[in-house]
């Protein structure tokens, strides 16, 4: 048996989860360089979709919109133009989310 | 009245399933992913959060003569869209409308309360029932439209009727913009008129009527970031003493402190930190020993904590190391490197105690979940899957096959869904009924009454 194969089979013997720490350093050899508490912290904290602006969250939110509420645009055209619109005349705002399936 | 059974090792206690709630599909939308779960201090209401932000509340039907050998059911009694999501427009970040925790507030009188927050926002919802409602006025039609008052000829006094049962949600306060990091912990206190609110780095107080004011208890912010080291996970009240309140870490320690002592409790009154052992430290040590929760017992006496791969008991009066540990999933030990490249290592469980402290319970992977009974040191692995939900069906326990050689029954390591966590239990806080949450569906189960 050559030497290493002889030391990894202690390690396995010592430690799993030693073992599980040298599968990882062979896979990514630059992780841990800095502590990797840190790197790990600084991500969670940061968690949150982030947005060029918010010009670019709107854009986001209407692409999705438009999949799922095409009928909108036609009942708009109706009510504005011809008068100045009361809020009985406008058509019910949609709950733009679905009830839980839970309460099905 | 039924009271609490003993235990729930495995040769006290036997779980039938009882109820299953949600979609039967495997296509899971986000927003049908259920983040929290808790039952009221009675236990007749149980509610569920969603990563769409919406909260349902079940309530169990009162029992009837025809059904004694099995307590009442949970069914559908408010539902409502607590938080929506919102954009934070200083950082160009999207606020994420999933509800982290649901707290009940002791019921003072007929309605009910709770508190519900997302990762910034905190809002306390005031469920009310309505069953009667006012009839025969003499200016309004029964459908609202106003009378001309010219057609009136004689006066009625407008009476009440009982009317269907309408349970109506409306929100009471909103607590914002106290929070510069991500909510994690909500906690009323005893005292019931305040609570805290914990995020990765503050902890903080509010009075529960006053939204436009919160006091900072708890600053554990690095004067430079790049020194930031560990960052707060969990909090909550004693159970009694309304002077004290824990927070746990991502460094696996706990945290007592005292408000009596000081306005700002950044300096401890105790510390609970196992000792760890230099040799075996390894990449991943610091992460799996991240307290996911942290929850006292109903006595005030005990602490319980959930790390990656076990949960701990800590007797509060003393600090060095934990009176009782217990394995969860020791197996994944030899995983834990595929764990940390596909994030399962991140995943944080909760875990919860029954009503007199006797077992504790937490979730697992593969839809299993496991208890633990503390007096007979017994322990059991069940799982929540439609397979096993015939009504009042035992649930037969589980068992992972750790060696080589797997016997019938059992499932290997290798065989386990990770996709499939149950990271929300709950413990009814007198009777032996749970409740637990697989990615989309609450299961609920009941002790075996013969």
């Amino acid at each position: 048996m050559l030497p290493q194969e002889v030391n990894s089979i202690e390690e396995k013997m010592i430690s799993p989860e030693k073992a599980e720490e040298a599968k990882l350093k062979a896979r990514y050899p630059n992780l841990g360089n800095k502590p990797g508490g840190s790197d790990l912290l600084r991500k969670r904290l940061q968690k949150g979709q982030k947005y060029f602006d918010s010009g670019d969250y709107n854009m986001a939110k209407a692409k999705i919109k438009n999949k799922q509420l095409p009928t909108a645009a036609p009942e708009k055209t109706e009510i504005t133009g011809d008068h100045i619109p009361t809020p009985q005349d406008l058509p019910q705002r949609k709950p733009s989310l679905v009830a839980s399936k839970l309460a099905g | 009245m039924s009271c609490a059974g003993p235990g729930g090792g495995s040769n006290d206690v036997q779980w039938c399933f009882s109820q299953v709630k949600g979609a039967i599909d495997d296509d899971v939308a986000e927003a049908d992913i259920i983040s929290t779960v808790e039952f009221n201090q009675s236990g007749e209401l149980l509610a569920t959060g969603d990563k769409g932000g919406r909260v349902v509340i079940f309530q169990q039907e009162q029992e009837s003569k025809n059904k004694p050998q099995c307590r009442g059911e949970y069914n559908v009694y408010s539902t409502f869209q607590s938080h929506e999501p919102e954009f934070d427009y200083l950082k160009s970040l999207e606020i994420e409308e999933k509800i982290n925790k649901i707290r009940w507030l002791p019921q003072k009188n007929a309605a009910h309360f709770l508190l519900s927050t997302n990762d910034k926002t905190i809002k306390l919802w005031k469920i009310s029932e309505r069953d009667k409602r006012p009839e025969g006025y003499n200016l309004k039609e029964e459908d609202g439209r106003y009378v001309d008052p010219n057609t009136v000829t004689a006066l009625r006094v407008p009476v009440f009727r009982p009317m269907d049962l309408m349970v109506e949600a409306s929100p009471r306060r909103v607590f914002a913009n106290a929070h510069t990091y991500h909510i994690n912990s909500i906690s009323v206190n005893s005292d019931c008129e305040t609570y805290l609110s914990a995020d990765d780095l503050r902890v903080n107080l509010w009075h529960l009527e006053i939204t436009d004011r919160s006091f900072n208890i708890v600053d554990i912010k690095p004067a430079n970031m790049e020194d930031l080291t560990e960052v707060i996970t969990a909090a909550e009240f004693h159970p009694n003493q309304c002077n004290t309140f824990v927070y746990s870490s991502s460094k696996g320690t706990i945290r007592m402190c005292d408000m009596r002592a000081a306005a700002l409790c950044d300096k401890h009154a105790k510390l609970f930190e196992e000792p760890e052992d230099p040799n075996n430290r390894s990449f991943f040590s610091e992460i799996i020993s991240s307290i996911s929760d942290v929850k006292f017992s109903h006595s005030g006496r005990y602490l319980m904590t959930r790390d990656y791969l076990s949960v701990k008991i800590w007797d509060l009066n003393m600090e060095t190391r934990p009176v009782e540990t217990y394995q969860v999933h020791e197996y994944l030990r030899s995983k834990l490197c595929s764990l940390y490249e596909n994030d399962c290592i991140f995943d944080k469980f909760e875990c919860c105690w029954n009503g007199n402290d006797s077992v504790v319970m937490t979730g697992s992977y593969n839809n299993f979940f496991r208890m633990f009974d503390r007096g007979y040191q017994q322990d059991v692995t069940l799982e929540a899957s439609r397979e096993n939900s015939k009504p009042r069906s035992v649930l037969k326990p589980r068992k992972v096959s750790t060696g080589g050689k797997r016997k019938k029954d059992e499932i290997s390591v290798d065989s386990l869904d990770f996709n499939k966590k149950i990271l929300h239990t709950a413990w009814h806080p007198l009777d032996n009924i749970i409740a637990v949450a697989t990615t989309n569906n609450l299961y609920i189960f009941q002790e075996k009454l013969n």
